[in-house]
């Protein structure tokens, strides 16, 4: 096949391709009582998702990310403490909207910076509004968060479900595959293929006319946008808000699913968050005070021998293999 | 004389108290093939960079068919019509070819920011790039990453890259450093089918190749214009033989 046919056919729907899908089918039937578990899992799949936008895709290396995971999150937590407004897929758009446009004023300003000084920067706004979720308790419930949220139900026919999360788990991996399918459309897009273009070379990008920085903005705007909305799940899915969507702790995780699964790969924070959130869950019920030292030696595996996450490895295998 | 496209006027840049430029007056004109010669340091290549604006100058201007440019971007100078090649290679090294030469192509149509459609179905921006391919001989490596082609053709990758930009004003940043000999002839060719109305302003250490490709000669000396004329001209000036040519010619 010519490698123009090849860049032609890039963006064609492969088969395998349903396979996630299907498994997230599958599991609501054949898992019943780990729907809670499979949610967490589904939302965090969509935040690793849109990092890899900015991160895998378009370059920009930010220690921030969940900044914007929290703003959603609090946005539906405090619509529907203070306004009563409890309707989940109009929170859903509302959550977009805010984390976007904080996206898109920070990016504004950190876009000029790259490399350690974007990542300090990055750092600095997640944590500016950390400590103002913290500090604006009147609003926010300071420390504590807000408890004991409820929300209506979905589409006005599926309530949320307490107990075993049905509902919330197909709504999550309804909302998840919209999403992905909008990443999707943008990484194949002339778009995205402008934006790996300022991750592999941001000179030559300037020289072929590109407005570089303007790219990077608006992607990190859509970045934010996902992120929040992923933010917003967390929220509705368990009725309740903290801290903890916020912070270092969140931020480092999402880029810890990436490098795991593969950044860059559109598939990767699929397997990277599965990967991560199971490793978590067995190990630290193995192991309750020590299970983050079997992640860190995960992790040195992977910076040591899988540098391109399980997806690399994986490619590098099926090439080693085409190859004898 | 044919109509000046690209002209500076006391041109110059410090850096600090070192003078990398100093007030070049300097004029290309439309359809002109055009070479730059200077030792090493001379600062040919700050002179690209000044003209397309990867570097602001510390006074004098930059005009471009009779408009100041000096003020815009880098990117906005490329809209009007300046594209270059870099001395060492700037490709997107983990793309392929094609890619490379797409998102010039792309860019120059207007459409690097479209977000709806799949770049695979710009079959307008695929053709385009796949026929710069095969003008540059890069056919049989046209679905290969940059990282996996030896120097030399990379280099053919860069010259690929700013014609896809269709430039009227064509900076040429060392073009042949680094290409087999046996393949410069590629470059050669490639140059020699321009449209006869863009201006080509090429920066090179090959004496063969200077002489043969150009029509008229700047000879940059620290920083300053040292000599210009014609090939026969910048050829018998004992000046510029004792500053650079050296024996060079002799043989």
């Amino acid at each position: 096949m010519t490698a123009a046919t090849q860049l032609a056919q890039r963006h064609f729907f492969r088969w395998w391709e349903l396979l996630p899908w299907a498994a997230g089918i599958a599991v609501f039937f054949a898992f019943p009582t780990y729907l809670s578990f499979g949610t967490q899992v589904l939302i965090t799949i969509l935040f690793a998702l849109s990092l890899d936008l900015v991160l895998g895709y378009a370059g920009i290396v930010t220690l921030g990310h969940a900044a914007f995971f929290g703003v959603g999150a609090y946005t539906v937590g405090m619509m529907a403490m203070h306004w009563g407004w409890n309707e989940p897929l109009s929170g859903l758009v509302a959550a977009a909207l805010v984390a976007g446009a904080i996206g898109l004023a920070s990016g504004w300003v950190l876009l000029r910076t790259h490399g350690l000084t974007l990542l300090m920067l990055t750092l600095c706004t997640m944590t500016l509004l950390e400590q103002a979720a913290n500090m604006g308790a009147a609003w926010t419930g300071g420390f504590d968060g807000m408890p004991g949220l409820s929300f209506s139900k979905i589409l006005g026919l599926f309530g949320f479900d307490a107990l075993y999360f049905r509902s919330q788990y197909l709504y999550v991996l309804v909302v998840l595959f919209l999403c992905f399918a909008i990443v999707r459309m943008l990484v194949y897009s002339s778009f995205g293929q402008s934006l790996t273009g300022i991750r592999e070379n941001l000179l030559r990008m300037h020289a072929v006319g590109a407005p570089v920085r303007a790219r990077q903005v608006l992607v990190y705007t859509i970045s934010a946008a996902l992120a929040g909305v992923a933010g917003a799940l967390f929220t509705q899915a368990n009725g309740y808000v903290n801290l903890a969507v916020l912070g270092l702790e969140r931020a480092a995780g999402v880029l810890i699913v990436l490098i795991l699964g593969g950044y860059g790969r559109l598939y990767g924070a699929f397997v990277g968050a599965i990967l991560y959130m199971v490793l978590e869950h067995t190990l630290s019920k193995a192991y309750p005070t020590a299970w983050q030292l079997g992640l860190g030696l995960t992790l040195m595996a992977v910076a040591l021998y899988a540098r391109n996450g399980m997806l690399g490895l994986g490619e590098a295998l099926r090439r080693r293999w085409s190859a004898k | 004389m044919s109509a000046v496209l690209l002209e500076t006027q006391g041109l110059s840049k410090s850096f600090g108290a070192l003078e990398v430029a100093r007030s070049i007056d300097f004029r290309l004109e439309a359809g002109a093939r055009h070479a730059l010669i200077g030792p090493n340091g001379a600062g040919k290549t700050t002179f690209i960079n000044l003209l397309t604006g990867l570097l602001v100058p510390s006074r004098g201007s930059v005009v471009l068919e009779g408009e100041d440019v000096t003020a815009l971007a880098q990117a906005k100078r490329v809209k009007r019509g300046i594209a270059r090649t870099f001395q060492i290679n700037q490709l997107f090294r983990g793309l392929s070819v094609l890619e490379n030469v797409c998102i010039a192509v792309a860019e120059r149509l207007g459409v690097g920011g479209t977000m709806l459609r799949p770049a695979g179905r710009r079959a307008d921006v695929i053709e385009e790039a796949s026929r710069l391919i095969e003008m540059l001989k890069l056919g049989a490596d046209a679905g290969r990453r940059i990282v996996e082609l030896p120097y030399g053709r990379q280099r053919l990758v860069e010259i690929a890259i700013a014609l896809g930009l269709h430039p009227r004003v064509l900076l040429l940043d060392e073009p042949a450093a680094g290409i087999p000999s046996a393949e410069s002839h590629i470059l050669l060719d490639a140059i020699a089918t321009l449209p006869k109305d863009i201006a080509v302003l090429i920066i090179e250490h090959d004496m063969d190749l200077v002489f043969r490709f150009a029509e008229r000669i700047t000879v940059l000396v620290s920083g300053a214009i040292f000599a210009q004329g014609s090939p026969a001209e910048i050829a018998a000036n004992a000046e510029v033989r004792a500053v650079y040519l050296g024996t060079a010619l002799d043989g």
